[in-house]
């Protein structure tokens, strides 16, 4: 066993992947000799040449794009997008292309593609760097949306999503890069979709979250537990597909629920989530269920960014609210 | 002919057959054999275009956008790719190429009838399906021409696109992608003069779209979209040159779209009557006719017969398509998912069973 981060995890998977298939191709803004702007594709061109791995034009429409054709022609492309926010100049070309092309076609063409994009708040980066849109692509079916939470999951969900004959949307949370080391096996080994992972038991709230938040409500759960608050919390690990059968008969048991994310509270993925709840074990509910998202505004500027995200202290209120209710 | 200076329609710079039927002093026209056969497809294209039109005006078919005045540049180009090894990356008004590409028109037709299996483009036939987001087709058949020379396949892409669509950012990521991957790609604009109600004049302040392809570091060229011999030539020349490692190619085939932009469209309430009556001299099915006739290969009732076959023909397709597999309740989720997820499949089960598990 090795320990690993999340950027040697995500290189550790495109290595293996790459030297098992050499289908398997790395394409995107500075992912050559660079390695990325956060090293996750380091020693890749070294190993294994310019045309396995490749630095394009600046254009992210014609990355995802190109990367749909390179797929036709028997290629598995895994596209980077330097930013999760800047999927808002490839937009046409996730949903409504690749997200649809098994259709259009009548089933003839499918996309394996993996579009690999780091995101999130808490690393002073420029304006549009931070933006969790993730929930955009909830709203284009066809594509799948992964969110790891740490370097364990990032390898086996990213070894899962480059053989996934459908395309994915593996989102990587920045803050948590190199937050801290796990370990993280040699060679390849896959985390399925689907599944989501309780990585805290608890027994009178349930956190839900996926990527960085996680790790926000971990220590969160740490804070209550010295206040004599048992809270459980419940990674999603992928919000499509979602597991709803693990989320009901988790909150069931403890019968209180606040789901924690990066991305704007309104029509946020929490919302999915409460919505689904209360269809399910509405009755084995016995608080509302709470939501702590980011502000209904655009990011701010980087000075900022502590007053916008979800903290632990709101976490922390958000639970201790479900209590006294 | 100087239409350049009033109106939209540029004179292309490549010309073999004139608008009166007569080759251009020197040209090398297309062996005879040939020509009769780009001639036979361009009559099915426009045949099939008004018997669909008017089972569409009839409710017996969905929105289409007809070919009528693009045959030359709908089917030249078509012959100089080879089925067999080169994929067809159509926009949407190019259904006669695909059909000369493989894909039955049984099956195409059946697309515009909702049918949902009957509708599969057949595993082996290197077609893409249609694409109604403008553009959006360019990155993906650059893709697919980079991948290909990838898996070293012998083969090249041509992807079709309209004076509209090079206005589209998806136009230049993806022409400018072909070019740093030296792609094996043609990208054959059919500058039709329109985007629904938009005329070409207002479209770019480019002279030539040709021209753009300098800005991305290949060749480009612009042919008389109306004379099927040179979008033949023109567009071989560039097949070759892309097989042979040379890289990308614009073919820019200045024609005139002589219907409408589809059948929910009204041509009256934009264009000039005059400009149309004008395209409609340049008529390119005409011009191979009368070039036929010339020496002695064509006449009216040759032309009667081929008609009363080529309408024959079209039928049977539309016959079959008609009676394919209707759509099912259920296929609304068939081919999104290699395997659904479970709220997906609950959800037609939901649809199909009337039950909710």
């Amino acid at each position: 066993m090795t320990q690993r981060n999340i950027v040697e995890a995500i290189n550790s998977a495109l290595v293996d992947e790459m030297e098992a298939d050499q289908r398997v191709m790395v394409l995107g803004l500075d992912v050559g000799k660079l390695g990325g702007v956060f090293r996750t594709t380091s020693g890749l061109v070294e190993k294994f040449g310019a045309q396995r791995v490749v630095d394009t034009p600046l254009a992210e429409a014609g990355i995802v794009g190109a990367s749909l054709g390179l797929a036709v022609a028997g290629m598995v492309p895994v596209a980077e997008i330097q930013f999760l926010g800047f999927t808002a100049q490839a937009f046409h070309q996730i949903g409504p292309q690749l997200g649809k092309f098994r259709q259009r076609s009548r089933g003839r063409y499918h996309c394996q593609v993996t579009i690999r994009a780091p995101f999130g708040g808490g690393i002073r980066s420029p304006e549009f760097h931070s933006d969790a849109v993730e929930v955009q692509f909830v709203q284009s079916p066809g594509i799948k949306i992964v969110m790891p939470s740490n370097p364990y999951d990032a390898k086996g969900l990213l070894i899962e999503a480059i053989r996934d004959p459908d395309p994915v949307l593996f989102c990587e949370p920045d803050r948590l890069y190199r937050a801290g080391r796990a370990e993280v096996p040699d060679g390849a080994y896959t985390v399925p979709f689907g599944k989501a992972a309780l990585v805290r038991e608890g027994g009178q709230v349930t956190l839900v979250a996926w990527s960085a938040a996680v790790e926000l409500c971990l220590r969160a759960a740490d804070l209550l537990a010295a206040e004599g608050i048992s809270t459980a919390v419940l990674d999603l690990r992928t919000l499509v597909p979602l597991d709803v059968e693990t989320l009901c008969s988790q909150v069931a048991k403890t019968g209180r629920c606040v789901v924690v994310h990066e991305a704007p509270l309104s029509a946020g993925f929490g919302a999915e989530i409460s919505a689904t709840l209360m269809e399910e074990v509405f009755y084995d509910l016995e608080a509302p269920v709470g939501r702590v998202g980011a502000f209904d505004v655009p990011f701010p500027a980087a000075s900022l960014e502590d007053y916008y995200l979800p903290s632990v202290d709101r976490v922390v209120k958000a639970v201790k609210r479900t209590l006294e209710s | 002919m100087s239409a350049r200076k009033n109106t939209a329609v540029a004179i292309a710079s490549r010309q073999v057959l004139q608008p009166d039927g007569k080759l251009v002093d020197g040209a090398q026209p297309m062996e005879e054999e040939f020509l009769l056969e780009a001639l036979r497809w361009m009559m099915k294209s426009r045949l099939y275009d008004h018997k669909v039109i008017a089972l569409q005006r009839q409710g017996q078919f969905g929105v289409y956008s007809p070919g009528m005045g693009q045959e030359a540049s709908i089917v030249g180009s078509a012959f100089a790719v080879d089925p067999a090894r080169d994929w067809m990356v159509p926009q949407y008004r190019e259904l006669m190429a695909t059909v000369h590409h493989g894909l039955p028109l049984e099956v195409i037709s059946s697309q515009y009838l909702g049918k949902i299996a009957p509708a599969r483009i057949p595993d082996g036939v290197k077609v893409l399906p249609t694409q109604v987001a403008i553009a959006a087709q360019l990155p993906q058949a650059t893709g697919l021409a980079w991948g290909l020379k990838l898996r070293g396949e012998d083969s090249v892409v041509i992807a079709y696109v309209g004076d509209g669509g090079s206005s589209e950012g998806d136009f230049h990521e993806g022409l400018n992608l072909a070019g740093v991957t030296k792609a094996p790609i043609v990208f054959f604009i059919s500058n039709n003069q329109w985007a629904i109600s938009t005329s070409r004049r207002v479209q770019s302040a480019t002279r030539s779209f040709a021209l753009r392809a300098a800005g991305y570091g290949f060749d480009g060229v612009e042919v008389d979209g109306n004379d099927v011999m040179a979008v033949y030539a023109a567009t071989r020349a560039a097949v070759e040159k892309a097989r042979a490692g040379g890289g990308p190619s614009i073919v820019e085939a200045t024609t005139y779209r002589m219907s409408f932009h589809n059948t929910t469209d009204n041509p009256s309430r934009y264009q000039d009557p005059k400009e149309y009556e004008e395209a409609t001299t340049r008529d390119p099915i005409e011009r191979v006719q009368k070039y036929l006739a010339s020496i002695g290969l064509w006449d009216p009732q040759k032309e009667a017969e081929w008609s009363d076959e080529l309408r024959e023909e079209n039928e049977r397709a539309l016959k079959l398509a008609a009676e394919a597999q209707a759509p099912r309740p259920g296929d609304v989720f068939a081919n999104v998912y290699e395997e659904a997820p479970p709220r997906v499949a609950r959800q037609r089960s939901e649809l199909v069973d009337g039950r909710r598990d």
